[in-house]
């Protein structure tokens, strides 16, 4: 009878330890997610009050954009080019230069180009910023901005994200250009299509659509990423250690959100 | 004592507590014009808690800080930058902007709220340098190219730059050799005695706190336990005073039951 009772005493002490680190789970979730609430609040408050800092825009626009640009150009082509393999493969005969060239063009300008050029910008933009923003949190750099009379949300966070904004379309439509043309040298060279026909269909069944949810995409990506890794680095604590969890976070969370706001994006769009 | 009737600065009962763990339980404290407060205690009781709340850089959990007769802990941000544009702080770390150079650094403040143009910003930063006594060779320089003792230097050239009423210093010395830590002591006094600005300056080295102070706090458990002048502190028989004064490890602060 006892023993019996005991060991309702144990289960009923599981289950509240069970109930227990469930609840902190969530409470720790909705805390973060308030937190983040109010940082993009504020954001969004400061973003029509000067000073702007265009020094510090045109710093970080070449920084996201322009270094961007070799890793962004480097996986956009070899995905125009393995592209245009796979059709190749998978269509066998009825594959000809009017179908290899529209699904290139499709698949890079709507998917593979915001996407790729997405994930390279959240890993090696998104790491950066958050372990920069991140040390300057941890030895009050911040905090001294505060002191000399800066509003570190206008000198640090908006000309982040303004350039990230800008520079992700701009990085998109390069890597449509390049991701296209890797499709062609493939379909061309290695294929042996016809070039004349390869570029009339490419051309021909361009619409507005295809580039302009590129850029649609870009808008969002580079709003994303800037801000969730802007707000990762910033909410650092604690050393280095407290850095390296930051970046990690800024990597993971903004890789994430851009697919799934590549899906909202196109779900509305096509 | 000295007369405490019209204070710079004037903290009401601070508390400030993070989760469980009460840093703060009420303190009282007031800084008059032109006075150099020297704030001693161990380290972990909230020195540098109790320097960023009258930054606003942290919130109080409770009480009054008042700046010139007027309420500054439940400022907006943008009228603390009014408030904080009178103070100058030089922090434990330095805090220099390890992207900017050491002349822009200094002029950050000065430029930010257009004290001084583009154009005469090197100049001002090259003046607090010989100040603090730098070689103007060095404004062009980065913070992490200079020795500890340098950024300390920098770090005041910068809390100076923008004539500050007030100037809070956080542990100016620790970490310097005694020779450099005299240098800086020597600083921080004609700095204020060139600038007439207040000072807060917190320390747990007790001869930079008697060169420096015109009084002295002490803050222990939360709460000053003691004020007194530099003289006082030699002679009073407050335990706490005398234990940390001869930095004895026996006496009414047990180290060993506080938990950090
Ligand atoms: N932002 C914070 N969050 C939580 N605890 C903090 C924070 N800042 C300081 N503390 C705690 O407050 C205590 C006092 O810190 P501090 O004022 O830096 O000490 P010191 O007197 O050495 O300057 C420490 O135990 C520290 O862990
Ligand atoms: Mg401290």
């Amino acid at each position: 009878m006892s023993a019996m009772s005991k060991q309702r005493k144990n289960i009923f002490y599981v289950f509240l330890v069970v109930v227990a680190t469930i609840g902190k789970v969530v409470i720790s979730f909705l805390e973060s997610m308030g937190k983040f609430a109010v940082f993009l609040t504020n954001l969004l408050l400061s973003i029509v009050i000067p000073p702007y800092y265009p020094r510090q825009i045109v710093s970080q626009f070449m920084e996201i954009g322009y270094f961007s640009l070799p890793v962004v150009a480097l996986t956009t082509v070899f995905a125009g080019m393995v592209l245009a393999l796979q059709i190749r493969s998978g269509m066998g005969s009825m594959s000809s230069e009017s179908l290899v060239a529209p699904i290139v063009s499709i698949g890079i300008l709507r998917e593979l180009s915001p996407v790729l050029a997405g994930l390279m910008v959240a890993g090696r933009v998104g790491a950066s910023m958050a372990a920069e923003l991140g040390t300057m949190k941890v030895t009050e750099q911040v905090d001294a901005l505060v002191t000399l009379s800066t509003n570190p949300m206008k000198y640090l966070i908006r000309p982040r994200v303004i350039a990230g904004t800008i520079a992700l379309p701009l990085l998109i439509i390069i890597g449509d250009i390049i991701g296209v043309l890797g499709g062609y040298l493939v379909s061309i060279y290695r294929l042996h299509m016809n070039i004349g026909l390869y570029l009339q269909a490419t051309l021909s069944n361009l619409v507005m659509l295809d580039l302009s949810i590129g850029i649609v995409k870009g808008l969002c990506f580079g709003f994303i990423i800037t801000v969730l890794s802007c707000y990762h680095g910033l909410s650092s604590s604690g050393g280095a250690k407290g850095v390296g969890k930051a970046t990690t976070n800024a990597v993971v969370a903004s890789s994430i959100s851009i697919l799934f706001c590549n899906y909202i994006v196109t779900g509305f769009m096509v | 004592m000295l007369d405490n009737t019209n204070p710079l600065i004037e903290l009401r009962d601070v508390k400030k507590h993070f989760g469980s763990k009460k840093i703060l339980q009420g303190i009282d404290l007031k800084v008059n014009k032109g006075e150099s407060l020297v704030i001693i205690g161990g380290s972990g009781t909230g020195k540098s808690v109790t320097l960023k709340c009258i930054l606003g850089l942290l919130k109080p959990t409770s009480g009054e800080i008042l700046y010139d007769g007027q309420r500054i802990d439940h400022l907006s941000l943008r009228k603390r930058e009014d408030v904080n544009s009178k103070i100058g702080m030089l922090f434990q770390g330095g805090a220099l902007f390890d992207s900017l150079s050491i002349w822009e650094n200094i002029s950050f403040g000065a430029l930010a709220k257009k004290q001084v143009t583009q154009s005469t910003a090197k100049k001002l930063a090259i003046e607090c340098l010989e100040k603090v006594g730098l070689d103007p060779l060095v404004a062009n320089s980065y913070p992490s190219e200079l020795s500890g003792g340098m950024q300390k230097r920098a770090g005041l050239a910068r809390a100076i730059a923008t004539n500050p009423e007030v100037i809070l210093f956080d542990e100016p010395t620790t970490g310097l050799d005694p020779i450099m830590a005299n240098v800086i002591n020597d600083l921080i006094i004609s700095v204020t005695k060139d600038l007439g600005s207040s000072a807060i300056t917190i320390t747990h080295d007790m001869n930079s706190a008697l060169k420096i102070a015109d009084r002295v706090a002490m803050l222990w458990d939360g709460r000053i336990i003691w004020q007194g002048t530099s003289q006082d502190v030699e002679n009073t028989d407050n335990p706490y005073i005398q234990q940390f004064y001869q930095g004895c490890a026996d006496g009414p602060i047990d180290w060993a039951k506080k938990k950090f």
